[in-house]
């Protein structure tokens, strides 16, 4: 019982140092840096507060894609050093200050625990298709928000796809990167297979496997020597929106037989989920894989040769 | 009382609890990214090897065991990896 106790406290001072040193550090590489230490150890401490589901999702969107986005950005902006406003910390007091408020407010005001909601989860899981109660209430119980968040990212990627073309792969990082690029590029996808599979019984799901596979998108471009066949345009198109479409599809079948929106036939339930997740793994991998390589990828993604050849 | 297994894992364990220690002063204390680099690599390979082996010996099945060698060869892999291009990147860096 202590022993929790000392691991939570340790953990606790620790990720306020990371988020003080990812808002204070001198350099805006350091900062960069504490922020993807301050996403590792969040997935740590979702995992100490039992959300194995929250914990894989925070590993790798949170610490790996949203760092190596940040390290990206980083080699076009230059590395100034920065100092920090006197003022900074009157806002942060004030803005701690209002967060301790508005906690006490809301636990006072709302009660917490009234009506425990994993209550009514569980108590009508067998209808849901799946047995993995995260999975259950984000495809099934409240597939309408899930539904909206995927066309939410449809439109981000929309607004990324029409900024500028995709940065250019750097340069090529030697044979024993590309090795380990052919190693972990079967195990990456293999792992996404399985994150979608288990989502049904076990965490996992459509949003950490799609963004596994798109791990592999930066592994790829970052070793800049393994070439992938170009992407044409109608190919990404089809393979962003194929996820929000399938869901539309499915979730608005039950109107003809007079159900209401998102209403699965109970014996298909589970099929629908695993239809529905699939497409969405795949929409989520094109997208953030779009986030991260910050447009449309050129012909001959992700290593450009021939402009290669003529730099060179 | 403890059991052998257990004896060993708990020796194990205080060996990866040691090359941690000393690799994250190495880390810190070290001048430059060479040293660091040999420091660090060490830490992945030998203090994380040993944190592995003690963890696998007390695990209830098999399969957990050869699931968390399976990641320490996955990680030998990444951290060689790594280690080479931080070092070539600071070569190349040092030329310029």
């Amino acid at each position: 019982m202590i022993f929790w106790w000392m691991v939570d406290l340790i953990l606790c001072g620790l990720m306020v140092t990371l988020a003080a040193g990812s808002l204070f550090a001198t350099t805006l590489r350091r900062r960069v840096i504490f922020f993807i230490a301050f996403g590792l150890l969040t997935a740590i401490v979702w995992a100490r507060l039992q959300a194995p589901d929250l914990a894989l999702a925070e590993a790798a969107i949170g610490a790996g894609l949203t760092g190596a986005l940040l390290l990206t950005a980083l080699t076009t902006e230059p590395d100034a050093t920065l100092r920090p406003r006197r003022s900074g910390w009157l806002y942060l007091s004030a803005a701690a200050l209002l967060a301790t408020g508005l906690i006490a407010a809301l636990t006072t005001l709302v009660p917490v625990g009234h009506g425990d909601p994993a209550l009514a989860v569980s108590a009508r899981l067998q209808e849901s298709g799946v047995s993995h109660p995260v999975t259950a209430v984000l495809l099934n119980f409240r597939a309408w928000d899930t539904l909206l968040e995927l066309a939410v990212l449809l439109c981000a990627s929309i607004g990324i796809l029409n900024l500028a073309p995709a940065r250019q792969a750097p340069r090529h990082a030697g044979t024993l990167a590309d090795t380990l690029t052919r190693l972990l590029l079967p195990l990456l996808i293999l792992t996404a297979g399985y994150l979608l599979w288990n989502g049904a019984f076990a965490p996992g799901g459509a949003f950490q496997a799609g963004a596994v596979l798109a791990a592999a998108t930066v592994v790829l471009h970052l070793g800049g020597g393994v070439r992938l066949p170009a992407i044409g345009l109608a190919q990404l198109r089809v393979l962003l929106a194929l996820g929000l479409v399938l869901f539309l599809a499915v979730g608005l079948m039950p109107l003809l037989s007079g159900q209401s929106l998102l209403q699965y036939p109970g014996s298909w339930a589970g099929s629908l989920i695993l239809l529905i997740e699939t497409g969405a793994t795949l929409s989520i991998a094109t997208m953030l894989s779009l986030v991260y390589l910050g447009g449309h990828p050129p012909q001959g993604w992700p290593v450009n040769t021939d402009q290669q050849a003529q730099e060179a | 009382m403890f059991s052998a297994a257990e004896w060993v894992s708990s020796l194990l364990l205080a060996g990866a609890v040691m090359v941690f220690a000393a690799g994250t002063l190495a880390l810190l204390r070290l001048p430059d990214p060479f040293c660091r680099l040999h420091a660090l690599t060490k830490i992945d390979n030998l203090g994380f090897g040993l944190l592995v082996a003690g963890l696998a010996l007390i695990q209830p099945g098999w399969i957990d065991a050869l699931k968390m060698l399976a990641i320490w060869a996955l990680v030998l892999c990444s951290s060689a990896t790594n280690g080479y291009l931080i070092a070539r990147h600071s070569v190349t860096e040092s030329r310029q």
